[in-house]
């Protein structure tokens, strides 16, 4: 019997795992199904992690080192190779691999770090032809950075997520010519840093407001049409472009990987497609936590490190001191904001002052983001812009819930 | 005036420049530096992949251990790609001593054993 096991050895695993043995734990079990510790850092070979953990500006693969350089200091036990197949509700957790076969290990706490992975053609439905050379940002990505494979030379992008931007100039870079980038949304969904480096450095042009309306090509892709979108982004005819190309990227959004999360009984939340997570990153299952982009999708690996930390820590308290005892208020999302995480806080369980992350659903200029109870405003925070693309992040201070039961809600306020 | 959207870190400030290079908007003092230097000599980190053998994956990252002129992006890219290890290596192993004369040396980023 472990003390915990994770499930996942990425940027999320590692931290969690790190922060439950600095916390006390001395039997935990990393479970990982590729080949090396890492998770998605390794092929995010570009730099701008770390700022905010760090103090420094590491590439993917070197973040991922410092975190298994701390983690080779533990007794934590790794399992590579090795894919987890079920968690129960009573914490028994099935995996298999080459190497060992089918195993049932159980534990007294277990961490759900499986990450997320990309939405796809399917998932947005573009029609047209069937052909090779239409792949996932992310896909491309592994490609070239891992495997060495240059998966086409006359590239359109769509979606402006930070994956496609990043790709716009790493297949750049490597020879590929990046006819456009194209965005459905009046915005950008990645951080505006990539726009400018990615993007603007190579005069790439972007079009917001657009979308790929039509794939063309019998074995491999010959042409996108592309087209403008009206306010209710449906395409407007007459508008349409085509681009001579043999690759299309799509970086059209990513989906928190919850299925073993759903089969252990766990609630999930339909607005992050993540759990429903308590102020210690505890889900509704006593005993199981999540932590990184399983539970929300971040844009800053630093965010999921110190999410996980947290996370990590709870797990080495509910082993060795108990479960987390009090009443719950839940955190609903306001005008202007999409979701919040944590969806519920136990004050009595908080110390200070607890963090609520979460994302607004349009741009907003000067604006000031407040959290009532009912219609008594708690607090409030001035924000100079908000913009979907950049997750936000409000330190409540605990005491202003004396008395309050029920719910508290986050909103955008325009001034 | 130029406008100009600082790429230091993800906060991404946008910032004002001046013609006396005057530098306003900017959250801390790297944006500051950041901004005259985009306007004076332009520079960027260059991250990509070199060839390597006898590894468990063919290709390892490699980075330039300090930002490039902008202008010499291309040519620090085509050095690199000449470039074959073999394992093992080191993070932090020079990959190249002095790349395209900038004087800046090109780094191993992972761990290839």
């Amino acid at each position: 019997m472990y003390e915990l096991i994770v499930v996942g050895g990425g940027p999320a695993g590692l931290a969690a795992a790190c922060a439950a043995w600095e916390n006390g734990l001395r039997s935990i079990l990393i479970v990982e199904r590729d080949r090396d510790l890492g998770g998605i850092l390794n092929q995010c070979i570009h730099n701008g992690f770390g700022l905010t953990w760090f103090k420094e500006e590491l590439t993917g693969p070197e973040y991922a080192h410092r975190f298994i350089e701390m983690l080779s200091k533990t007794g934590v036990e790794v399992r590579t190779d090795t894919m987890v197949l079920d968690v129960t509700p009573d914490l028994q957790v099935h995996m298999t691999g080459p190497a060992a076969g089918y195993k049932i290990e159980r534990a007294k706490s277990v961490i759900l770090a499986m990450g997320c992975r990309e939405r796809t053609r399917g998932a947005i439905g573009i029609p047209g032809t069937r052909p090779a050379g239409v792949y996932t940002a992310g896909a491309a990505q592994r490609y070239v950075n891992v495997e060495g494979w240059l998966p086409g030379k006359r590239v359109v992008i769509l979606g402006s997520g930070d994956i496609g931007l990043i790709m716009a100039r790493r297949m750049t870079l490597e020879g590929a010519k990046v006819l456009a980038c194209v965005e459905v949304m009046p915005y950008s969904g990645g951080l505006t840093r990539n726009i400018v480096q990615c993007l603007q450095d190579f005069d790439i042009p972007l079009y917001l407001s657009h979308t790929v309306t039509e794939i063309r090509g019998r074995d491999r892709v010959e042409q996108v049409v592309v087209s403008a979108v009206d306010e209710g982004r449906r395409p407007v005819p007459g508008t349409e472009m085509v681009f001579d190309c043999d690759t299309l990227l799509l970086s059209v959004g990513l989906i928190p990987e919850n299925e073993l999360t759903g089969r252990a009984g766990v609630e999930l939340d339909p607005r992050t497609k993540g759990a429903v997570v308590y102020e210690n990153m505890e889900t509704s299952v006593p005993g199981i936590f999540t932590c990184g982009n399983v539970t929300h999708v971040h844009d800053l690996v630093d965010f999921v490190s110190a999410e996980s930390q947290r996370a990590g820590a709870a797990a080495a308290n509910y082993v060795l001191r108990g479960p987390a005892a009090g009443e719950s208020v839940a955190l609903k999302n306001g005008f202007g904001v999409s979701y919040t995480v944590p969806q519920r806080v136990r004050p009595q369980n908080v110390e200070k002052s607890f963090n609520v992350f979460f994302r607004v659903n349009r741009i907003f200029g000067k604006s000031e983001i407040v959290v009532r109870a009912g219609e008594r405003e708690l607090c409030r925070f001035k924000r100079d812009r908000l913009a979907p693309g950049e997750m936000e992040n409000i330190a409540v201070p605990v005491k202003l819930l004396e008395g309050v039961a029920g719910e508290i809600t986050v909103e955008i306020r325009e001034v | 005036m130029r406008e100009l959207i600082c790429i230091v870190c993800p906060r991404g400030c946008h910032m004002q420049v001046d013609d006396g290079l005057n530098v306003t908007g900017n959250f801390c003092p790297r944006g500051a530096a950041y901004a005259k230097a985009e306007l004076t000599h332009p520079t960027r980190v260059v991250t990509s992949t070199v060839r390597i053998t006898g590894a468990s994956y063919p290709r390892c990252p490699v980075k330039t251990a300090a930002p490039v002129p902008k202008e010499k992006v291309f040519d620090v890219m085509e050095a690199i790609g000449r470039v074959t290890l073999s394992a093992p290596v080191k993070v932090g192993q020079t990959v190249i001593g002095d790349v395209c004369g900038t004087g800046v040396a090109v780094v191993a980023a992972r761990e290839m054993p």
